[in-house]
């Protein structure tokens, strides 16, 4: 009785914060089935890898991904010798050597994504003074994650008549006050798979967004796996502490 | 299980001559007499303990990945995420922990109130436990900051600007507080400094807080003092089997934020980095700070909103001198246990305006909720303790065991 008791309590409580979490989304989103919601959630390696092909050809002119490094592509099915060509493609500033220079070389699989720009200055300066956000955390760092990205990519709408789109702005009905400096990224064949899915404005957001959540939280599978294996051990023990306790109490009155 | 008086031979003997831990434990974790009608309620002291020493493991853990610089501590905390071995859990267990800390001990907080766990003889006990609130409200808010997202950043700025209400001396400070003139990297460190120091004055505070409850022992849901023997039972293996299950349960629920929702309890701000340029919309505190957060808001003048925030917690301190009533359980006190569940529901209601924007309906709903709160101490309590008639008291907790098992009826009218 008193658990049950106490089990409401946690119930109520736990409805309390679900209002006060919510309180922070903004417009309302079009939920998706992701294959890695749930308590068995699992990452799509090849739409993760179509993901990174979308940000590669599209979202990379203008977006850094700084917390990853090209080496941890082989978590999600890339080879050792994709990922080194991936990375040659790209070239970074090191040194100084023993000249005491400055020299630029090739990346490589143990470099951390090459972004756009070299600093924060420059990337507003290319961007009208709007500032592209880093996309290693996107997913966690908005309220809604990755519906909001999805709903974001896909909100890009025809303006209403009577509202004026300040220079260098673009409509979007999910962004925070409507009007954002990021031209509308994705549309329908922007970039051609090479395992032939058809490259639908919906299919590439899908993709970039499963990329992007694993870009974020890059030990969710590892979690998931391991958060059911301690809970099925935490069940069977609580269960068999209950039936002890219960044979300890029994003669109490 | 009752003591053979100290039969320890061999080595154990020889130690415990010189040392009496053995004693100590036996005393204290084994032969202890409790009082046998205890609830489940009465498992969150247990709970507190085991969730402060998980939470000190994993800091100390995590201190040694972290870096408290302001250009780097943001960089380290993902670096911890991405590629320390095990670095993410050890951190979700640490931010989650932090929150089922605070569900545990308001629990623990509620449960005192409803069974009046603080009138005498536990008054000092009380006291005690009010401290480590405070202490592990400072703990948590200098952790928070910690990480150097944007909620830190802009949580840690609001709440010391407080400070700047006090007149003359408010600024002066504000600037102590900060090392500087803004939120900066010495106060990060600082803070950091803190936060590593805390939790081991919070385990101090408990140590003595555990003295004092073994000075008379556990109330109990009767509030009725022990009388005999037959009102107890030894702590061990009664009360370490039902703890151990109510860790199970605990655990369960807790693991299962930590593998499943880790951050549903936190702010997806603070995955943006801290700037001091950008203002987030919404400048919340964590969930467990929403209630005095709503009281603070809820006062027009800047100043009166710091005190009562202050106070709302200071009032605590003095609960055993503004409930005087004999009786200690709200079982039997018909008026208390209804004014107890409104001030319950009172609390969830701050915590849900607290979470929503200083304006319109929502002042006045945390106006209404602020004044019920500090009404419900300075009058509602007073004036109860003077007026109020109580139930029928059972004589002992063992009548009130067997009147339960036959027909129910109580067997006494006398208070205590
Ligand atoms: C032409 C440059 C450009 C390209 C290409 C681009 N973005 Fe952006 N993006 C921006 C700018 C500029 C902003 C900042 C918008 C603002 O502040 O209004 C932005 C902002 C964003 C945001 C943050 C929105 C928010 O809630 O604050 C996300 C998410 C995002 N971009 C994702 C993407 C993805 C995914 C792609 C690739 C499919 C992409 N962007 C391609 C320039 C670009
Ligand atoms: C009373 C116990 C404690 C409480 C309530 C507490 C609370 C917190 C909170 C709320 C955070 C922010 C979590 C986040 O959002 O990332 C945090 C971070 C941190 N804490 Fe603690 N803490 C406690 C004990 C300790 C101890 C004993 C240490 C180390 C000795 C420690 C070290 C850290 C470190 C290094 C961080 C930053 C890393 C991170 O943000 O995950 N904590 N703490």
């Amino acid at each position: 009785m008193r658990l049950l008791i106490k089990i409401c309590l946690i119930i109520c409580l736990s409805s309390f914060f679900k209002i006060n979490v919510s309180a922070g989304e903004k417009a309302d989103l079009i939920k998706q089935n992701w294959p890695f919601d749930g308590f068995f959630g699992r990452f799509d390696q090849s739409s993760i890898q179509r993901g990174f092909q979308v940000y590669r050809e599209v979202c990379a002119g203008c977006h850094g991904i700084k917390y990853i490094a090209y080496r941890d592509l082989a978590n999600v099915g890339f080879t050792t010798d994709e990922i080194k060509s991936i990375a040659s493609e790209y070239e970074i500033l090191d040194g100084p050597n023993d000249e005491g220079e400055m020299f630029d070389r090739l990346a490589k699989p143990s470099d951390k994504f090459v972004g756009p720009y070299l600093n924060d200055k420059e990337a507003r300066v290319a961007n009208n003074g709007a500032y592209p956000p880093d996309l290693s955390l996107i997913t966690k760092a908005r309220a809604g994650g990755a519906d909001y990205l999805y709903n974001l990519l896909n909100g890009y709408k025809d303006p209403p008549e009577n509202l004026e789109i300040s220079d260098g702005m673009y409509f979007n009905t999910i962004y925070p006050g409507n009007q954002i400096a990021m031209p509308m990224p994705i549309v329908d064949e922007i970039v051609e798979y090479e395992d032939e899915t058809p490259a639908t404005q919906d299919q590439i957001i899908r993709d970039v967004t499963s990329f992007l959540v694993w870009t974020a939280e890059p030990e969710l599978e590892e979690r998931k796996v391991l958060g059911i294996r301690v809970l099925i051990f935490l069940i069977i023990i609580t269960l068999m502490l209950l039936a002890v306790k219960r044979k300890v109490w029994k003669d109490v009155e | 299980m009752s003591s053979e008086k100290n039969e320890l031979k061999g080595v154990t003997g020889w130690i415990d001559k010189r040392l009496p831990v053995f004693t100590f434990i036996n005393h204290n974790l084994r032969d202890y007499p409790t009082p046998k009608n205890l609830s489940y309620f009465w498992n969150f002291g247990s709970l507190a303990g085991v969730t402060l020493v998980i939470m000190i493991v994993t800091g100390i853990l995590l201190a040694m990945q972290y870096t408290a610089n302001a250009d780097l501590a943001f960089d380290s905390v993902e670096r911890i995420m991405r590629d320390v071995n095990n670095g993410w859990l050890l951190r979700y267990i640490h931010m989650n922990g932090a929150s089922m800390f605070f569900i545990v001990v308001y629990i623990h907080i509620f449960r005192g109130l409803y069974y009046g766990s603080f009138k005498a003889p536990r008054e000092i006990l009380w006291i005690l436990g009010v401290l480590i609130l405070l202490l592990m409200m400072a703990t948590a808010f200098m952790g928070y900051v910690l990480p150097w997202g944007q909620m830190s950043f802009w949580g840690a700025t609001v709440i010391t600007n407080l400070f700047s209400a006090f007149p003359v001396i408010g600024d002066y400070i504000v600037t102590f507080l900060w090392g500087g003139f803004s939120v900066d990297n010495p106060t990060l460190t600082r803070f950091f400094v803190l936060h590593y120091l805390m939790p081991f004055l919070i385990v101090g505070v408990v140590g003595l807080h555990i003295v004092a409850l073994h000075q008379f022992g556990s109330n109990n849901p009767l509030g009725i003092d022990v009388k005999s023997e037959g009102d107890t039972i030894p702590f061990h293996p009664y009360y370490t089997v039902k703890d151990y299950f109510g860790l199970g349960v605990f655990l369960i629920i807790f693991f299962g934020l930590v593998f499943f929702a880790p951050n549903f309890l936190g702010h997806p701000d603070n995955y943006i980095p801290a700037d001091p340029l950008v203002t987030p919309a919404h400048i919340v505190p964590e969930w467990y700070f929403l209630p005095f957060y709503a009281i603070l808001r809820a006062v027009p003048d800047k100043l009166m909103g710091v005190i009562l925030m202050f106070a709302a917690v200071m009032v605590l301190f003095v609960l055993p001198w503004l409930d005087t009533h004999k009786t200690r359980s709200a079982q039997f006190r018909p008026y208390y246990k209804q004014f107890f569940w409104l001030f319950f529901i009172n609390c969830l209601i701050l915590g849900w305006v607290g979470s929503m924007p200083a304006e319109g309906l929502y002042v006045l709903i945390s106006r209404l909720a602020t004044g019920y709160y500090f009404l419900f101490f300075l009058v509602i309590l007073p004036i109860l303790s003077r007026y109020e008639n109580t139930r029928t008291i059972p004589t002992s907790i063992a009548a009130s065991v067997l009147s339960d098992k036959f027909g129910n009826e109580k067997t006494s009218t006398e208070n205590i």
